[in-house]
């Protein structure tokens, strides 16, 4: 589904990934775990198309296309989807309209009629179920005025709405108290299925006791320099990244003797 | 420039005069004199940096003195339907009032709607007491010229104690093959305790050269509310002067809201003077123009008594080579303590060529007051249109819906839900780049041969 290969990228001239690779097949559910500024936020930003960051060089392809070479939009028309570590928040735009509007561009760019407002409400009401959101938020501006975990309760509540065959979720656990947090996993885990896949990038492991991934990955300092399986994520959890550091300088010493 | 105007007055001395009364006459003849004086505002003075005027005046106007208010049926003239309306809607053709069946009614509680021409007639008293009072003709523009030529316009009274339950619409229709200069004179009193809400529509039904400079005079009474929407959607061949003067009583409120969607040149001057306690001003604008279109704001607010508030919130989007100006000034007398005053401006330009000339300021002479001006001018939020993007909304809806967010938070201050929900989709179009001069505001003539005007709110 996403093949990320040897991929280079920075920003203002400072290199953030350096030869990143990944490979994530559907029906999968992958960890990125890392120390802060190891490039996890960049790397969720470049696969949905932020255009401040630089791809130096690398590939990456989705469902057999060159991700690099799409808009952003249309990587969402085509089933990607990000959740935000910082979702934006946009007074004067409903959730409502918002919501009706990407559907309907999604539904558009795949040759099919725009929902009906009532097709729409009661999709709306179907998927409110999934993440436990308040009917009072879809009747907000986007986010404005939302409080951290209702943020990103919103952003599991866009991904069960759009059905993304690809999920990037950065950092969703930020900021969330426990109950937020199994609220948030609960969506994940509920929309999981066997023609999707999600990446779960995170700082702690505390979202993985929810969210069971089958790999997880170290980033650090703009790759990934371990992966294994959900153990990896235990045990990071109890030895901090500090041993992961040593190993990864250890092979940057080696590799600079070179 | 300022001459031709005399010569104009001196030749239709006899006409602009005829059936007037003594305080018409010295009415006008004092404000030709001030005209003479202070002739057409100049480009070098502060608040007219910016409007070329000139160049909208040289053109070779025509000037009517003889239709006078008349009755017509304005359906059958513009081949229109006009549903039934929930509104009391009045019409001013080029800048004469015209009505279906008598030139000033008087409704059962009291409230008087009808021709300023016939309401020089029929009460002069009231109309003596307050024509001319508020509207300073040495303060703006062309006010001395509106009053040296003053004819007809819309008056209204509301007796004390008494709520208008229907908002009144004045739809102001510029229709003639001649390039038509009109200034139209508006009178609105409000008695204690009274309530009104005004609409007006400025619309030109043609796309001749024309120019209207229109004073509107209003004195809110005490604990009066008053409302007053501007809907402007001209032509760019047309210009359009408004100067609104406003005099506010002990506990009065006022909300005053301009809409400026379209039109190749429109200064409204806006000055409220509030002259007791307890009182509140709320002053909106929107203003969305493209091409080379031209929208001024000014606003004067003049705090004269303490404990009153008052607040300005203007923003405007502007696209191509458009201008915008916003010049809002506070003037806080030294007596007016506990005054609480606020602006504020926002733009965004959407390219390099649009410009915003804006100049918030606040003169205070009081020492216990609170007042804050601000003003910005910037792009569409990135991060917001990145968040867009990212859920599938491609670049032209992404900006569009951010535009429409912005500007909707003056329409959200509109209290009428079947105008706000008109000018909702109005302003949705307008950023589309859907509403053209033919496809107007609240009235409708999409079809040159089957012209319909649909002036009710709810149809739209």
């Amino acid at each position: 589904m996403l093949k990320i290969k040897d991929l280079n990228v920075s920003i203002n001239g400072k290199k953030i990934l350096k030869g990143f690779n990944l490979e994530v097949n559907a029906g999968e559910v992958h960890a990125i775990m890392g120390p802060n500024g190891s490039g996890k936020s960049t790397l969720a930003s470049v696969i949905a198309g932020r255009d401040i960051f630089t791809v130096d060089s690398g590939e990456v392809t989705y469902m057999g296309k060159n991700l690099l070479d799409m808009p952003p939009d249309e990587r969402a028309k085509e089933g990607l989807f990000l959740g935000f570590q910082y979702p934006v928040e946009i007074p004067g735009v409903s959730m409502i309209n918002f919501m009706r509007t990407a559907i309907n561009e999604k539904r558009k760019h795949y040759g099919l009629e725009p929902l009906t407002g009532m097709e729409f409400m009661k999709l709306m009401e179907e998927k409110k179920k999934i993440v436990e959101i308040q009917s009072k938020l879809t009747n907000r501006s986007v986010n404005e005025g939302f409080s951290g975990g209702e943020k990103k309760k919103n952003e599991i509540f866009q991904m069960a709405f759009l059905e993304p065959k690809l999920a990037i979720l950065d950092e969703t656990d930020s900021g969330l108290d426990i109950d937020a947090l199994k609220v948030v996993a609960n969506g994940v885990n509920a929309l999981k299925k066997p023609d999707n896949a999600s990446v779960v990038i995170t700082h702690y492991q505390r979202l993985l006791d929810y969210i069971v991934p089958d790999f997880v990955h170290v980033l650090y300092d703009g790759r990934i320099v371990k992966s294994g399986s959900k153990e990896l994520a235990i045990e990071l959890e109890e030895k901090g990244y500090e041993w992961i550091k040593k190993e990864a300088g250890i092979n940057e010493k080696a590799e600079s003797t070179e | 420039m300022k001459e031709l105007f005399i010569e104009i007055y001196n030749k239709n001395k006899e006409l602009i005069n005829a059936n007037s009364n003594e305080y018409l006459r010295l009415l006008r003849s004092n404000a030709i004199n001030i005209f003479k004086e202070n002739g057409i505002p100049s480009n070098k003075t502060e608040n007219w940096r910016h409007a070329d005027i000139e160049k909208r005046l040289k053109h070779d106007y025509y000037f009517d003195f003889k239709s006078k208010s008349t009755s017509m049926n304005v359906e059958e003239i513009f081949k229109c339907d006009v549903y039934d309306l929930d509104t009391f809607s009045v019409t001013m053709l080029n800048g004469w009032f015209v009505y279906k069946n008598a030139p000033i009614t008087q409704l059962e509680d009291g409230t008087i709607i009808g021709g300023l021409s016939k309401a020089i007639e029929v009460y002069p008293d009231i109309v003596e007491k307050y024509l001319g009072s508020a509207a300073d003709m040495n303060k703006a523009g062309l006010v001395a010229l509106n009053t040296a030529f003053l004819q007809d316009g819309l008056f209204i009274y509301v007796p004390d104690n008494v709520e208008v339950s229907k908002p009144v619409q004045i739809i102001n229709i510029v229709n003639s093959e001649e390039k038509l200069f009109l200034q139209p004179r508006h009178l609105v009193v409000l008695g204690k305790n009274s309530k009104l809400t005004l609409v007006h529509c400025d619309h030109s039904l043609v796309h001749n050269i024309n120019f209207s400079n229109t004073v509107s005079e209003v004195f809110v009474g005490e604990n009066a509310m008053f409302e007053n929407y501007k809907v402007q959607n001209i032509g760019d061949n047309s210009s359009l002067l408004t100067n609104l003067f406003i005099q506010q009583k002990n506990g009065s409120k006022v909300s005053n809201n301009a809409l400026i969607l379209n039109g190749g040149f429109t200064k409204n001057y806006v000055d409220v003077s509030i002259n007791g306690k307890n009182c509140h001003a709320d002053l909106y604008g929107l203003y969305l123009v493209d091409d080379k279109q031209f929208a001024d704001n000014q606003v004067f607010v003049k705090h004269a008594e303490p404990e009153s508030t008052s607040n300005q919130l203007y923003k405007g989007i502007l696209d191509d080579m458009a201008k915008g100006v916003f010049s809002g000034k506070v003037l806080v007398n030294k007596d007016a303590q506990k005054t609480q005053a606020y602006q504020n401006n926002n733009n965004i330009l959407l390219t390099d060529d649009a410009k915003i000339y804006t100049q918030p300021h606040l003169e205070i002479y009081a020492d216990d007051v609170k007042c804050s001006h601000g003003a910005t001018v910037g792009q569409l939020d990135p991060d917001a249109l990145f968040y867009l993007h990212s859920r599938g909304l491609c670049e032209k809806t992404a900006r569009q819906l951010l535009m429409y967010a912005f500007a909707s938070e003056i329409v959200n201050e509109i209290s009428i839900p079947a105008l706000r929900e008109t000018i909702n989709i109005m302003v949705e179009k307008r950023l589309r780049g859907e509403l053209s001069i033919c496809d107007q505001c609240l009235l409708h003539c999409n079809d040159k041969e089957t012209a319909v005007f649909n002036i009710d709110l709810n149809k739209i």
